[in-house]
């Protein structure tokens, strides 16, 4: 299996390609029999552990998404990826693992939005200028490494079929973690995130659960990272809250479907890119978008068809 | 000024002022509100009404002289407080029920996450008697942000009223509701109310939708401030002496109020 990993390392476009040279003459190719491919599919370790991790960082990022949406901090989320990268490329170049780096960066980043508050005028504005100057610090982070191109690709993009059982522990603990988290903070980071004012008025804590809030953000988005890399980090934390958002009202629904959405896509992707040579980051991007769009696209009808019907009566 | 057993009042203010900055917001205000009471209070823009709530929230303080909120000195998280901010509406695409937000009002200063059980449904219970109250049941579980601003005001305000609080403080909860609305909310209050011997105070920039229900109101202007039932308070006379410039007060067909005789904004008390 240690040939898997190496190879994963030293490719550059994580497909399985290049892991499985002939997928079909192993007997993997896909057979209908959805039990079959899937079992295939878990003869190799680099599999299970892509599928334990996507599993894990979806649970998480479809109930912290949840917040981020509602919270308007997509931008926040996105911004804290980049910043991330930063930290992740400053650890590569200083030969130390480059989660590492990515927590530090992304934690101290959050802690810093998280006390600008949430409604200090121009906080985008600072965010992204923050978010460019870490960006260039990557850069050069990047150039001063002297090594293969392929770790920022992996940051970048996703690494997931690289991932080793360690990485896959580490993912566990930080998802556990972040969800007893979650768990505690939920009713007043509720109340707090829909109704600020009354809820800071009535004694909750509104400025130490917003930093609580990022820092959770920050742990989280540095898992999601590990799947579908810094640009891609909206996929998992935005799409499957938003869809779901779109889709249903009452909060807990909402949060359940958009952790069944992040754990469909994730897994999707993971068992489509086993038998096609493309990217599972495409996948997972793909299917998350398509499910977005056909949301939208039924809504739209939705309200057209009972606009007619109300008008015919 | 006749002597009061200072228990029995909501709320005390004595020779108290308030300064942002270096700008006076109001001083020597005299203020006792007794418990029950209905309180409009009223003044022109910036005269320090949101103000006031603030003190009595426990998110500003005086810069002299004493306030007392239901016995005590005002302090944050004062759960005998109910409190309506000043806003206008919900985004239209805010993912939360109308009965979510009731919930919070109960429930929203917990940690954890609510398990279901008897405790939960005793919880839910306890929100759908109050949303029959506010007559707010039947749209109670579409997203808030589609509801008209007279519908979210129910939620808005069964909100406040679920933790049974002794005080309740209401900012400016006409604005942006249509005239039914405007006479309908304040009923639904002082019913509420009275039914719990609650003391309201209710900030508006319009007297008149308030007149059949209030007990008294407090006029802020100038800095100066002023408590009286409306007869006394909404005068000729009392609001020259407030606004130290004349004014008239004058009354049409309806029996509605007007103040004449000042800047555009308080002339038209339904300018915004």
């Amino acid at each position: 299996m240690g040939v898997y990993y190496l190879m994963a390392m030293m490719n550059p476009v994580n497909s399985l390609k290049n892991l499985i040279p002939n997928a079909t003459i192993r007997g993997t190719g896909f057979s209908w029999n959805l039990v079959v491919d899937v079992l295939a599919q878990f003869q190799y370790a680099f599999m299970q552990h892509a599928y334990a991790a996507g599993i894990i960082v979806a649970v998480v990022a479809g109930i912290v998404g949840y917040f981020v949406v509602l919270r308007s901090l997509s931008f926040a989320g996105h911004a804290l990826s980049h910043i991330g990268f930063a930290g992740a490329t400053g650890a590569v170049a200083l030969g130390v693992n480059p989660v590492y780096g990515l927590l530090v960066f992304t934690v101290g980043a959050a802690m810093g939005m998280g006390f600008m508050g949430k409604r200090i005028y121009g906080r985008d504005v600072v965010i992204g200028i923050v978010l460019a100057w870490t960006l260039g610090l990557g850069v050069l982070f990047l150039s001063l490494y002297t090594g293969y191109a392929t770790e920022a690709y992996a940051l970048l993009f996703g690494e997931i079929l690289g991932i080793s059982q360690a990485d896959v522990v580490v993912t566990l603990i930080a998802g556990v973690v972040t969800l007893i988290a979650m768990a505690i903070m939920f009713r007043p980071l509720l109340f707090a995130s829909v109704d600020g004012d009354v809820a800071e008025a009535r004694g909750v804590p509104v400025r130490l659960l917003s930093i609580l809030f990022m820092v959770v953000l920050a742990i989280s988005v540095s898992e999601a990272v590990q799947v579908v890399g810094v640009l891609l980090i909206f996929a998992l934390l935005v799409t499957p809250p938003a869809i779901a958002e779109r889709l249903t009202a009452h909060p807990i629904k909402a949060i359940g479907l958009s952790v069944l959405l992040a754990i469909l896509f994730t897994c999707i992707g993971l068992f489509i890119s086993f038998y096609l040579p493309y990217p599972v980051s495409f996948f997972i991007t793909t299917l998350a978008f398509i499910t977005y769009l056909a949301v939208r696209l039924w809504a739209y009808v939705r309200q057209r068809f009972i606009k007619l019907t109300s008008e015919a009566v | 000024m006749q002597k009061k057993n200072t228990t029995d009042l909501t709320v005390s203010l004595q020779d108290a002022a308030v300064q942002l900055d270096s700008r006076i917001i109001w001083d020597n205000a005299n203020v006792n509100v007794e418990q029950g009471e209905f309180v409009a209070v009223v003044g022109p823009n910036g005269s320090g009404k949101s103000t006031l709530l603030r003190v009595l929230l426990g998110l500003q303080y005086l810069s002299k002289g004493h306030v007392k909120v239901l016995g005590e000195t005002p302090h944050r998280g004062n759960k005998l407080i109910g409190y309506v901010p000043q806003r206008r509406t919900f985004e239209p695409d805010m993912p939360i029920r109308g009965r979510d937000l009731v919930m919070m009002g109960l429930e929203g200063l917990r940690w954890g996450f609510a398990l279901p059980g008897p405790g939960q449904h005793r919880q839910q219970k306890l929100v759908n008697e109050i949303l029959q109250s506010v007559e707010a049941l039947k749209y109670a579980d579409r997203p808030i942000g589609q509801l008209s601003g007279g519908e979210q005001q129910r939620f808005i305000l069964a909100q406040a009223l679920i933790g049974k609080p002794r005080l309740l403080l209401l900012d400016e909860p006409l604005a942006n509701l249509d005239l039914r609305n405007q006479i309908a909310i304040p009923q639904l209050v002082a019913k509420l109310a009275s039914a719990d011997s609650t003391t309201v105070l209710l900030v508006t920039h319009d007297i008149n939708p308030l007149l059949p229900v209030v007990d008294k109101v407090i006029y802020i202007a100038k800095g100066n401030m002023v408590i009286g039932k409306p007869e006394q308070v909404i005068t000729t006379e009392t609001l020259s002496r407030l606004y130290e410039a004349p004014v008239e007060v004058v009354r049409d067909s309806n029996g509605r109020l007007f103040v004449v005789g000042l800047e555009q904004e308080v002339a038209h008390p339904h300018e915004h």
